[in-house]
């Protein structure tokens, strides 16, 4: 069992593997321009000792030393060097490249994918999570890819070169180096192994702190209005703790590697130094070809040290990879088919036919829901708190796909239709406000872009928000920050409204749309409603009743169920369960 | 980075013991080219095997000690690396967590966000590798010159020479990249915010066939990101080719120095192999120490993040732990008043926001007596939400005074303080874990029977009840599998378990039906020690029965009073409840 586990990891980290490749792929050009520039940087850092050790061949005693022959070589040296250090850069700016834009594009990759995520996943994870996948693991893969570049190249260059330039100075030294190196890759592994688990473990207690930082900072004035300040950092703590703790393992066994490859090398250096100094003995290697013969042990033996250390970075750097690519190869929602209706001008008429819905397979919500909606028609939907109200509103705008059943726009199944065109006929207030970061035009203008500004005034003034608006610093320029910043509730429920007032739709949907505006406010704004729904077929979640009773259709909910149909009186005269909500009114 | 450096101070032994440790090492490799050269000139020179085999053998011997110093060393290491870390991001928490409203709305949650956690690993990193390398590389450097001294003096002048001018350069690039670092996390900042956005946002975006622009805003951001990436990049590359032009410059330089120096007699064959090998030494160590700038530079530009939300003071000092002094004094001033003294009274009160031109709030002047009910009402923006803010001190009056039963409430330790008041916000707020834990952020060890008499008050235990699960139900984040009323009702619920003496309803009904709301209000008022409540609303009918209605007009009382009173005098507040309340009875009629 744990054999094919270990089996299907591996299975896994190729698969990352290849995906990141992939993605490295259009940046060919630079990756061989960056191998190219290792080459020649490598092949000219090797020279150097070589040229050194010719020069130091040429200082022997007093009498014998060769001065012409060393400055000739010491000429080349500065040559070479010069040369070495032009192509460094170079490779350090491709790499640079190359990894600053394959990151770029999986980030875009994933934000793309957030788009386009049925709202289904949305909803049903933290938005911390995936904001540290789009972030944080991002950042990790980067620099774990960037060092990936850098060393693993060189690296291997580096053992190749070294390899033929120690062959070409003396086989048997070279041989007792070849043999005694792979000590230190074994080493390497057998830690890294050990140390991977206590990667993940590190990465895990990561995401979790940062999720509990996302939601206790995110609602810092709940905490403070509890006065629970203390506890939440106790439990902070406990995270904190534990991160610790694993980080400390992950850390510290990971540092292992550096001393204990060193260690091999220093090893395989006094080998060498002591096969040396017995062939020099024996006369078959100068001092010089020693020197050099020293300096290349140390320099073949440094990419492995240095390899080693980019394998655990490099698994870092996958796992991370990974959960990008889990978010990123997520299902997105059904997309729209290519024959699909995109330019269809609603009328107004909606109609539902056996709609059965849930969002848990075994609990059921909706069930077998028909309801017909001529042009014009305003329709509300009522029922005590939590009855699913809003569930209709997810099915209308096909946020959620029905189950079973059909939902149709001027007779055409919108499943049929593109989500753009189905969306662009309706105009959406819902009841937990939204703004972007942005400014107050922006906000307005998000449903139409284009629009003058005599147009936003207009719309702004129909629904009284130009009142206060005009009385912020900037007036309609005023930068507002995520989340409406310091706007009141109303305020930015008047902004939400205006989005809609703007691009007046054929069909509207209201949620609550003015339970945070007072009811003088609110009462201006009905008349602007009044004439924006005017022709228009809309669908109002609402609990007043003063707004309700005008409705030409009353849904009433319960338990996700429909209830009662009907207009007010019809409704009132049947004496159900909205007789009994709208009796309750008065009852204090 | 000064000032976040206590927190390395629990871990002072480590952090002194790990560089040290290091050094050790260090000056054990620095033996290894006398080795070598002593073996060269004495070993080979004189042919004497047992001799190198004596020297080879020191060689493993000097590789084992450093083994065990480095290992040593990387131990130290990464504990003071990783418990400053959790020392300081402890620390920060805390810090954020005292932060009062005020700075919370400048401060921004996402910035906060990054900060706390890719800034924080960044500067662990950056302190594991200082701790590790810092020391090790000057001194091998300067190590390096030392014996470079022993063999010989006129060729060591060749090290005094270039150390300082590769110091110079390192300086010079780690002073250019910092705030080019600073920069790089500020874009991030932006990504990170647009992600947080996209996701909060999901329905409205979509809804408004956002898609493909927000991409394309994303995509602006990223490339923003990248460029000054690749920017930086461009400089901290430049590290490596200039010390590397530096160092072999000065070899050259040391090879015919050495030429001269052995002609003339002064120095053998194997001094000029451990000079270059020195500065051999110097290269390899720079090259680590290149590779250390980069992070050390990236953790300093994150520290100096951290530092910049540590700066942000907490307007009020006296925060949670008051002087003990003070907190006896203000219960002898309690005690005398509290017979007498209203419950809340404003006396002048203004409050202007940090960065905003107007007041938002101009002179209130009011007066409420124990067990009575508050009702305000007024236009969108007219302050009603600011005038309950400043009762548990979310924010602070700018001119005035607020009197909690006579005492300046500035006066009360804030843990008191939102002891005595339970406040429900506009913004229904949960928190992951179960019903029951939600609920007990009012009163920790409330019991089963005390949760659900909250619940009953709160009008939820109806649906509570349904959860197969009861109180154990689980919540997800932000509360995201409850419905509006649902969420609005249990944090009403949280708010009465409290049991508190002032009790703030900020529009916190406005998902509840009529019926529901009236039997909300119903339930409070029939508490046992009914609390002093204030409830701010849209709708005439939910104040209309309150002992005192506050009628509120862009910052300004405009009218106060009972019902009776106010339709009688104040036309701001009787076009209010005829707007509401004549519409739904003329229906009513009319049924």
């Amino acid at each position: 069992m744990p054999n094919t586990k270990k089996a299907k990891n591996r299975a896994d980290r190729k698969d990352t593997l290849k995906k990141v490749l992939q993605r490295i792929k259009p940046y060919w050009p630079l990756v061989t321009l960056s191998i190219l520039a290792a080459l020649v940087t490598v092949a000219a850092t090797l020279y150097v000792p070589v040229l050194i050790g010719n020069a130091v061949d040429r200082i022997l005693e007093p009498g014998k030393v060769d001065f012409t022959a060393i400055w000739r070589i010491l000429t080349q040296i500065g040559v070479v060097v010069l040369i070495t250090a032009f192509f460094q850069w170079v490779m350090n700016i491709s790499n640079n490249r190359i990894t600053y834009h394959v990151v770029r594009d999986m980030r875009q990759e994933a934000f793309d994918k957030i788009e386009i995520l049925p709202l289904k996943f949305i909803d049903a994870h933290s938005y911390g999570e995936i904001v540290s996948r789009v972030i944080a693991d991002v950042d990790i893969f980067a620099d774990g890819l960037l060092m990936g570049f850098t060393q693993l190249f060189t690296g291997l260059i580096t053992i190749a070169g070294t390899l033929v330039i120690m062959l070409t100075v003396n086989v048997t030294i070279t041989l007792v180096v070849v043999c005694i190196t792979p000590l230190s890759l074994f080493v390497a592994s057998f830690i890294a192994k050990r140390t991977f688990s206590m990667f993940k473990v590190q990465s895990e207690t990561r995401g979790e702190q940062t999720a509990f930082i996302d939601e206790m900072i995110g609602n810092q004035k709940v905490v403070q209005a509890f006065g629970q300040e203390e506890k939440v950092e106790e439990r902070f703590c406990e995270i904190n703790d534990r991160l610790q703790e694993c980080s400390l393992q992950a850390v510290f066994y990971s540092s292992l590697v550096n001393p204990s490859t060193r260690f091999v090398n220093s090893v395989v250096y006094a080998g060498v130094g002591l096969a040396g100094a017995l062939a020099a003995i024996g006369g078959t290697l100068s001092v010089g070809q020693l020197t050099c013969l020293l300096s290349y042990a140390t320099q073949y033996t440094k990419p492995f040290n240095e390899i080693s250390g980019v394998v655990t970075e490099l698994q870092n750097a996958l796992a991370c990879a990974n959960r990008i690519f889990e978010l990123i190869e997520e299902e997105p929602q059904i997309p729209d088919a290519p024959d699909a209706v995109h330019d269809l001008q609603a009328d107004g008429s909606v109609e539902l036919e056996h709609v059965y819905f849930s969002y848990v397979p075994d609990r059921k919500l909706i069930e077998d829901f028909n309801l017909e909606v001529k042009p014009g028609q305003r329709i509300a939907i009522v029922g005590p708190t939590g009855c699913g109200k809003t569930t209709i509103i997810n099915l209308l705008m096909r946020f959620y796909d029905v189950n079973k059943g059909t939902i149709a726009v001027n007779d055409t199944d919108i499943r049929h239709m593109t989500r753009h065109n189905l969306r662009e006929n309706y105009g959406m207030v819902l009841q937990e406000t939204w703004l972007k970061a942005g400014t107050i035009r922006d906000n307005i203008t998000m449903g139409k872009p284009g629009a003058t500004d005599e147009e936003v005034l207009e719309a702004a003034k129909a629904t009284h928000a130009h009142s206060f608006i005009k009385r912020l610093p900037q007036g309609y320029d005023t930068f507002i920050a995520e989340d409406g910043g310091s706007l009141s509730q109303g305020q930015k429920q008047l902004l939400c409204i205006t989005r809609v007032m703007l691009c007046k739709p054929p069909m509207l949907i209201l949620d609550e749309a003015t339970s945070s505006i007072d009811t003088r406010t609110e009462l201006h704004i009905q008349n602007a409603f009044a004439r924006l729904m005017e022709g228009r077929t809309s669908f109002i979640v609402a609990h007043r009743l003063s707004t309700i009773q005008e409705a030409d259709k009353i849904l009433v909910m319960r338990d996700g169920n429909i209830m009662e149909q009907g207009n007010h009186e019809e409704l009132l005269q049947a004496n159900g369960f909205y007789a009994e909500l709208y009796n309750s009114q008065f009852a204090i | 980075m000064r000032k976040l450096l206590i927190y390395l101070k629990d871990y002072t032994k480590e952090s002194i013991l790990a560089p040290l440790f290091k050094m050790l090492e260090a000056i054990l490799e620095l033996f290894v080219p006398l080795v070598v050269a002593y073996m060269i000139d004495w070993g080979i020179g004189y042919e004497n095997k047992t001799l190198v085999m004596q020297l080879v053998l020191a060689l493993v011997g000097l590789a084992a000690v450093g083994l065990i110093c480095s290992i040593t060393a990387q131990y130290f290491a990464a504990k003071a690396a990783v418990g400053f870390a959790t020392n300081l991001r402890q620390a920060l928490f805390h810090h954020i967590q005292n932060l009062s409203f005020t700075e919370m709305d400048t401060a921004g949650t996402s910035t906060l966000i990054t900060r706390m956690t890719s800034d924080m690993n960044q500067v662990q990193s950056g302190v594991n590798m200082t701790l590790r390398l810092f020391l090790r590389s000057p001194f091998i450097v300067f190590g390096a010159m030392i014996m470079a001294f022993t063999v010989d003096v006129k060729a060591a002048m060749i090290f005094v020479v270039t150390i300082p001018v590769l110091f110079v350069v390192v300086f010079a690039i780690i002073l250019i990249s910092i705030p080019l670092y600073k920069k790089v996390q500020a874009s991030l900042d932006a990504v990170l915010g647009a992600t947080r956005e996209n996701l909060t946002g999901a329905r409205v975006i979509r809804a408004f066939n956002k898609e493909e622009e927000e991409q394309e805003n994303f995509r602006a951001k990223n490339d923003v990101l990248t460029r000054i990436q690749k920017f930086v990049g461009k400089f901290s590359g430049l590290m490596n080719p200039v010390t590397y032009i530096i160092i072999n410059g000065a070899t050259v330089i040391l090879i015919w120095t050495g030429a001269l120096r052995v002609e003339s007699g002064a120095l053998t064959q194997g001094a000029v192999v451990a000079l270059v090998n020195y500065m051999a030494q110097i290269l390899v160590e720079l090259i680590k120490f290149a590779n250390l700038v980069v992070t050390m530079t990236k953790a300093l530009a994150c520290a100096n993040r951290i530092e910049s939300v540590f700066e942000i003071e907490p307007t009020k000092v006296l925060t949670r732990q008051q002087t003990a002094a003070a907190a006896k004094d203000t219960a002898a001033k309690m005690a005398e008043q509290n017979e007498h003294a209203p419950v809340v009274e404003f006396r002048d009160v203004c409050l202007t926001y940090k960065n905003a031109g107007a007041e938002s709030l101009t002179n209130l002047n009011f007066r409420v007596n124990r067990g009575q009910t508050v009702g305000i009402i007024g236009g969108t923006g007219s302050g009603k939400s600011s005038l309950v803010n400043l009762i548990p001190r979310f924010y602070r009056a700018t001119k005035g005074q607020v009197l909690l039963e006579g005492v300046d409430i500035d006066d009360y330790p804030l843990d008191t303080l939102r002891d005595m008041v339970g406040v429900v916000l506009q913004k229904a707020i949960l928190f992951k874990g179960t019903i029951r834990e939600n609920l007990q952020w009012g009163r920790e060890n409330a019991t089963d029977e005390e949760l659900m008499e909250a619940l009953t008050i709160a009008q939820a235990k109806e649906f509570v009840d349904k959860k197969e699960e009861g109180l154990d139900a689980f919540v997800d984040q932000g509360g995201k599998n409850l419905s509006g009323g649902q969420k609005q009702r249990l944090t009403i619920a949280r708010a009465v378990i409290k049991k508190p003496e002032i009790l703030i309803l900020d529009d916190s009904a406005s998902a509840l039906d009529f019926a529901t709301d009236a039997r909300l209000r119903r339930a409070i008022r029939d508490m046992e020690d009914a609390p002093t409540v204030f409830i701010v609303s849209q709708r005439a009918a939910t104040v209309q029965f309150a002992d005192l209605i506050l009628v509120l007009d862009d910052g300004c009382i405009a009218g106060s009073g009972t019902h009776e009173e106010l339709m009688a005098s104040c036309e701001v507040y009787r076009e209010i409840y005829n707007s509401q309340i004549h519409a739904a009875k003329g229906v009513a009629a009319h049924a």
